[in-house]
Parts: structure tokens; sequence; C-alpha cells
């Protein structure tokens, strides 16, 4: 038993590590719609956390996905879903929609 | 169906990776194919429960919980080839060598095995309830169907011959080798999964990644078919965090401590028997 607590403890090693605190971000909206987004692309400060509310409102499932920003989030058909972005450095981010990725692209600029 | 194969191969790929690196890990292990199969089947069927349930998991805590969820099986992940790479560390060499006795070696074998299928099992989910969901999206959209089910069955294929090939490769190696190439391969691969459970649990507003250390995507990008390889062989990433090169070291060493004490204890615990057996005569 005693390989567990090794183990185990390098997995509770991230968890401990900071938890960030801060005031409620910026929300921003964006709608996903005949496989676009729309806005496609947006500009936010840098280094300040945001949050994208990304509604989905064709009917076929699609993939936030993102290497840029670290993100890749499943929305159902109706659903709304909540992205969160931590403070960004200066630069250009693409997204899209891992399902549909031929139109539905998309880009943060950070400034 | 371009679209679908390229979906779906990218999917299978990474699932196929893992699945080929432990049925190496496992080759000569009584009824270790069983197991893997298993562990496949139960993931196939996690996906499809994964994908039904997808808008409840995405609702669930605070609209983390689809983040929260493919950490924390991420992380079961990491713990499972943890163990048995520990166990395999004091068993790994009789069982796969020849000395296939039937007494605890085997019976805790089974453990290993479930372990294993557990990697395997939530693998495929991870991967294929993404591809249950995509494919659904275009079974309900009109038209195109048959050509895209099509593109997803010769994504499938490829998947698949990639992660056999792997396997196959590895076997090639000879077998007093393969248990310590598959070792480290077992190591890292556990590695480079908790380093990206950190991904997810950040995405989660649970940690901190800290700051990016390097950007070597200008080399190899992460997201090119050697560099998402290289990513779920050994965790490759291109712009890692200070969080997740600390999680990867710590998860590498820990598993590899975790296998030299259980080598140590299970050492000292022959030598304690004959000891007893010298003193009986």
């Amino acid at each position: 038993m005693s390989k567990f607590p090794a183990v185990v403890f390098a997995m509770l090693m991230g968890s401990v590590v900071t938890t960030v605190a801060h005031a409620a971000p910026q929300t921003i909206d964006m709608v996903i719609k005949d496989h676009k987004f729309n806005p496609a692309e947006i500009t936010i400060p840098a280094n300040t956390p945001v949050v994208l509310q990304v509604k989905n409102a064709d009917h076929a499932v699609e993939e936030f996905d993102s290497h840029d920003l670290r993100r890749e989030k499943i929305i159902a058909p109706g659903m709304t879903a909540k992205i969160k972005l931590d403070g960004l450095a200066p630069g250009v981010y693409s997204f899209m929609g891992e399902f549909h990725s031929s139109t539905a692209q998309g880009k943060v600029h950070v400034k | 169906m371009t679209a679908a194969l390229i979906i779906v191969f990218r999917e299978v790929l990474e699932a196929a990776l893992i699945v080929g690196i432990v049925l190496a890990a496992v080759n000569g292990v009584r009824g270790a194919k069983a197991w893997i199969a298993a562990g496949i089947a139960g993931g196939v069927a996690g996906a499809t429960m994964v994908a039904y349930f997808a808008g409840a998991i995405a609702g669930a805590l605070a609209g983390y919980g689809q983040e929260i969820f493919n950490a924390s099986i991420l992380l079961v992940a990491v713990l499972m080839l943890g163990w048995h790479n520990a166990w395999m560390s004091v068993h790994g060499r009789e069982m796969a060598v020849e000395m296939r006795d039937a007494g605890n070696a085997v019976r805790d074998g089974k453990k290993s095995l479930s372990a294993l299928a557990i990697v395997v099992g939530v693998a495929v989910l991870r991967e294929g309830s993404e591809i249950v969901l995509f494919l659904y999206g275009l079974a309900t959209a009109d038209g195109g169907l048959s050509s895209t089910l099509l593109g997803g069955a010769i994504g499938l294929g490829a998947g698949v011959i990639v992660g056999a090939g792997l396997y196959l490769g590895l076997l090639r190696i000879p077998t007093r080798y393969l248990f310590s190439v598959t070792s480290i391969m077992i190591t890292l691969l556990a590695a480079g999964m908790a380093a990206q459970a950190m991904n997810f649990l950040s995405a989660a507003d649970i940690v901190n990644l800290g700051p990016v250390l390097w950007d070597s995507s200008w080399l190899l990008s992460q997201e090119s078919l050697a560099g998402k390889t290289l990513h779920t062989l050994v965790g490759y990433m291109d712009r890692p965090t200070l969080l997740q090169i600390v999680v990867y070291i710590g998860t590498v060493l820990a598993i590899t401590l975790a296998s030299k004490t259980t080598r140590r204890l299970a050492n000292r615990r022959p030598a304690r028997g004959q000891n007893q057996a010298s003193a009986a005569e």
C-alpha cells in the first residue's frame, strides 16, 4: 500500500497550488449560428480575466476548441457554455468550432 | 467525408496509442487481452452514456462539470498507471518472461490488469464521447450521412492501424528489454496526462497554471500530427506552464519512487522467509 501515498501526493500537488481569487470578470456573449461564431473576433485587455458565454443556436453539437487559449468545451444545441479565460499576454489567439472548422473560426485579440 | 475522417482519426489516435502501449506492457500476461478488450468495450459504452448526458454534465458544478469530469478521469488514469507500474516492477519480469506461477502474482495480476482496463476504458470514453456527439450532430443534420459514416469508418481504421503499429513495433523489442521500455512509456504517459489534467482544472478555475515557460510551437506544433502523437505518448507540450512542468516532473518522480519502494519491500519479504526456514532447520 506504500505506493499509494506517493502517487496521491503528486496528484494533489496541483490542487494545493494557489487558487485564483478575483473580482467578477467581464462577460462577453457569443453565439454560434450556421456554424459560425458571432462575433467571430473580439478584443479584450491584456492580463485581465474574462468569461466567454458561448450559446450554440445551431441544431448540431459544437466543440469550442482553442489550443492557443487552452480550452476545449463541448456545447450541446441550445446550451450556453461558460469559458473562462485567465489574464492573457498581448497577442492574437485563434479558436474554432472543431466539428465545423471550415466555417467556425474566430480570434481573440488581446491588447 | 474528409472532415469526419480527420476528426474521428484525431480522436481515435489518442486512445489507440494508449491501448497500444498498454497491450505491449502486459504482453505475455495471461488473460490480459480479455481485460483490455473489456476496457475498450466499457469505454465505448461509457462514451455513449457521456454523450447522452453531455448537457447535464456541462451544466453541473457551476458550468464547469465538463472540465472537472475530464480532469478527474485523467487523474484516475494517472493513478491506475502508477499503480500498475509499481506492481509490475515486482512481478512484471517473471510474468512476462516465463515464471507464470498460479500464486499471488496471478491473483494480484488481475488487480493490475483491471487497473489497466480502467485506463483503456477512460481513454476510449474521453475520445469516444466526442466522436459520438460529432456523428450524432451530423446524423441529425440533413444529408451526407452515409459519406460521413464512411469517412468516420476510415478515420477509425487509420487510428487503429497506428495503434496496432505501435504495439507491433514495441513487440519487436527483445522481451528482456520490453518491460523496461513499457515501464518508462507508461510513466511518461501518466505524467503527460497529469499535466493535461491541470489544463482542465485551470479551465474550471480551480488551479492557476502559472507562467508559460517556453514556446516551442515554431519547432513542433502540438496541433501537428507528430506534435499530437508526442503529446499523447510522452506529454509533449509546445507551451507548457510552470504548474504543468512541476506536475509532470512530480508524477515521474512519484511513480519511479513508488516502483522502487514496492520492489524493495518485495525483496525483503522472501529474504525473511528464508531466514525463518533456516531457523526451523
